[in-house]
């Protein structure tokens, strides 16, 4: 349970000062989602993904996503904080249409998803998730070449790319270029994981609890390092924690999730300071952590 | 006269049986393997598919071999002949472990690796043949394997419908209460079954995918 470890609390409030940029008022009221109203910074404002009413149930009716509405901006990265089971990576997966919304409609970059075709707007979107999924059968080479082999690259660009990427997520070609994913600790399958996602350059990415299953200190390094890929690729990023120290970090926004619906977004400095229960909540356990530091 | 020097004295004979039953068995497994992956694949993919298929299979698995060739006897184009019956038969016996452990390798596969797959746009045939058959080879391989020995052993009985065999040693053997004989058919079978297995149980420990 302690693995709020004092480095990452020292990083947010570093970057929540930095972020305190003028970003969308964190109210989430389907009324102002149909028109963006921020006009200002054409560039920075324009929207990438956009969900509107969204509604996901089960074939036996349970609802797991009801009347959900959020647009993210382009090259920001969105954080959907919630606990296990409030509807996070099930609307990740509305996204890439890994599954079907029952209600509501979903516009990425401009387009339905249901006018995409599911394999074109995958190819489109890096996905990574908690538990990786690397193709236990092939090399990490062959991992990461995945979508550029699918797009059928030529070789010689795919080879380029691999070696860019794992230099870029800190994994030395040379020597783990051939070896199978059983032959890395779990900080380095995640980080062919994210190679393997950002390998033909998709404009977004989706990230399901992308470090949560790495031990406190390899996920403190993983995060940082991400923070400063982050920053050197600008891409939409959405991404699913229910770790509130990841969200303060990594987040430009934070929406919380709480029984399938949407309570509140936030920058990450409005979320500290949040009067909503839920919000509130996860800032009072953050301070628990502060507060037990400070006891000692 | 002693076994071995019954066996040298027929060696001709028994090279012969084996021959032909190692034709029946491999024609059989072909057929067994060619209609088998196909509907282990189906019954992996397609869940309202699998009672009736596996149902079936398990069926066949159950109708006694001697009674199995004699219902195949009328069927117009297989009764013509007696090696065509004793393969469509042998092959019915050998498919129930071969969609067994098809469906069984696919549905094995790591959710987050199939996840992945169709996270990273792949279609489903992509992620059929380059993520399941790939990951499942070795579990299908060994239901291939122990439909193979079975169907060595079963391949005896097809010399009741005349299809030829060792199976024909052990009939004549019976008929004529000579042991030599009755095992001029078992020991090749035997052997046969043996090497089949160690073979394939060696093809399938190289092909057995690493897993974390």
């Amino acid at each position: 349970m302690f693995d709020t470890a004092p480095p990452r609390l020292l990083a947010f409030e570093r970057r929540d000062i930095a972020l305190s940029v003028a970003l969308r008022m964190p109210n989430h009221s389907s009324g102002n989602s149909s028109t963006p109203s921020n006009v200002f910074a054409a560039d920075a404002s324009a929207t990438a993904i956009e969900l509107r009413n969204v509604s996901y149930s089960l074939p036996n009716g349970r609802s797991l996503l009801h009347d959900l509405n959020l647009t993210v901006k382009s090259g920001e990265t969105l954080v959907l904080l919630g606990r296990s089971g409030a509807g996070k990576s099930t609307a990740l997966k509305l996204i890439n249409r890994m599954l079907e919304l029952t209600g509501g409609e979903i516009r990425v970059q401009g387009k339905s998803t249901i006018d995409w075709d599911p394999i074109a707007l995958r190819r489109h979107i890096g996905y990574v998730i908690q538990e990786i999924g690397l193709f236990p059968h092939y090399t990490v080479e062959q991992n990461i070449s995945l979508v550029p082999r699918l797009e059928k690259w030529p070789e010689d660009r795919i080879r380029a790319r691999v070696t860019e990427l794992m230099k870029l997520v800190g994994l030395d070609p040379a020597k783990f270029l051939h070896r199978h994913p059983h032959e890395l600790s779990g900080g380095q399958r995640q980080r062919v994981g994210i190679a393997r996602a950002l390998a033909a350059d998709p404009p977004i990415l989706l990230l399901d609890e992308p470090f949560g299953a790495l031990d406190p200190l390899t996920r403190g390094e993983l995060q940082r390092e991400f923070q400063g890929l982050e920053q050197l690729i600008r891409k939409t990023i959405v991404l699913v924690t229910h770790h509130v120290g990841e969200a303060l970090l990594l987040g430009t926004r934070i929406g919380v999730i709480e029984a399938g619906t949407l309570v509140g977004l936030y920058t990450p400095k409005e979320f500290l300071a949040a009067t909503e229960p839920v919000a509130a909540g996860y800032v009072a356990n953050l301070r628990m952590y502060q507060n037990a530091e400070g006891d000692l | 006269m002693t076994l071995f020097q019954f066996f040298s004295r027929h060696y001709r004979e028994i090279l012969q049986g084996t021959a032909e039953h190692i034709w029946l068995v491999g024609i059989a497994m072909l057929l067994a393997v060619g209609i088998g992956v196909p509907l282990g694949i189906i019954v992996a993919k397609r869940p309202w598919l699998s009672k009736p298929i596996l149902g079936g299979a398990n069926i066949a698995e159950t109708i006694p071999s001697l009674a199995l060739f004699g219902f195949l006897l009328p069927v117009p184009w297989l009764g013509a002949r007696s090696d065509r019956l004793a393969i469509a038969a042998l092959a019915l016996y050998a498919l129930l472990p071969i969609i067994r452990n098809t469906a069984a390798g696919i549905t094995g596969v790591q959710h987050a690796v199939r996840d992945a797959a169709r996270g990273m746009g792949m279609t489903e045939l992509q992620i059929l043949t380059q993520v399941e058959l790939p990951l499942s080879f070795s579990t299908i391989l060994a239901g291939i394997r122990i439909a193979t020995v079975l169907t060595i052993g079963i391949a005896t009985i097809a010399a009741a419908v005349g299809a030829g065999g060792l199976g024909e040693f052990i009939f004549r053997g019976l008929a004529m209460v000579n042991n030599q004989l009755i095992l001029a058919g078992a020991i090749p079978a035997a052997l046969l079954a043996l090497g089949s297995d160690a073979v394939l149980s060696l093809l399938e420990r190289r092909l057995r995918p690493v897993r974390s």
